[in-house]
């Protein structure tokens, strides 16, 4: 599954890196503190998180992820946005609460595999 | 480098850019770009300035961070999960779980730390290739 059908699916607006939407999805992560997203996260996941900070940038791409999801209305903050631009990291949003978003996520990816 | 967030995650970026032009293993690359930005972090946040050496041998890399700055009082407490002194602003930003020195750790092959107060601290990280990658 690549992010273009979670977008789609999900109803989510991108915010950055819309040429990189092809990206096939690996699996997901959750969490907000980025000491834990870096130990437990795998290259190819997709990152649902509520932070904002441009910091989220950085591990994204040390980690590979496929993308952000910042979930709850939650917005990227204006430095954080020019450097995903930059640095071609999707950053995806939606107004769902985090447990709605990783529920359908999680029902969608186990569904085609 | 201390107290700003803005380019933050820079250095390891830069680390990871090297290995892979190297041509090191995927694992050791994962490995050394958390010890990297754990490191890089840490000195940001409790450093007044500091630096990451990075040096390469043939089977193994070690990752150097030395800062200047207030030091760590009581090393043993510092590496227990949990445990952190981040204040309000370095929270807001994600940090402060208490789990980067202990992530450094576990990730690294060898791990050393040592620290003085009010000087500064110095962590030495080797992360080697597994032996199945030297071997094949
Ligand atoms: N370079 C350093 N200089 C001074 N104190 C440090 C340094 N690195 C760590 N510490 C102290 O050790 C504590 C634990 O560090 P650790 O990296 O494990 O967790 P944290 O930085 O608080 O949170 P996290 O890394 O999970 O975001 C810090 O809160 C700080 O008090
Ligand atoms: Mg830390």
């Amino acid at each position: 599954m690549d992010l273009e059908s979670i977008v789609k699916a999900l109803n989510l607006k991108v915010r950055s890196g819309e040429d990189k939407l092809k990206a096939e999805i690996r699996g997901g992560y959750t969490g907000d503190l980025l000491s834990d997203v870096m130990a437990n996260s795998n290259e190819g996941d997709v990152w649902i998180t509520r932070q904002v900070h441009q910091n989220i940038v950085a591990v994204a791409s040390l980690k590979e992820h496929a993308g952000i999801i910042l979930v709850h209305g939650s917005e990227p903050a204006k430095d954080t946005l020019e450097k995903a631009v930059k640095g071609g990291v999707p950053i995806m949003v939606s107004d769902l609460p985090g447990f709605e978003v990783i529920g359908r996520l999680y029902a969608l990816m186990n569904k085609t595999g | 480098m201390g107290g700003n967030f803005d380019n933050a995650g820079e250095v390891s970026s830069n680390i990871k850019t090297v290995l892979k032009q190297i041509g090191l293993p995927k694992d050791v690359i994962r490995k050394a770009a958390l010890v990297a930005y754990e490191s890089e972090i840490n000195i940001v946040s409790y450093a007044r300035k500091g630096m990451i050496r990075l040096r390469v041998v043939p089977d193994s890399i070690m990752i150097e961070a030395i800062d200047e700055g207030q030091g760590i009082p009581d090393i043993e407490q510092a590496m227990q999960p949990g445990f952190s002194t981040a204040n309000q602003k370095i929270r807001e930003m994600g940090f402060g779980a208490g789990m980067g020195l202990c992530n450094i750790k576990s990730f690294s092959d060898v791990f050393h730390i040592s620290s003085e107060v009010g000087k500064g601290t110095h962590l030495r990280m080797i992360i080697r290739a597994s032996s199945a990658v030297l071997n094949s």
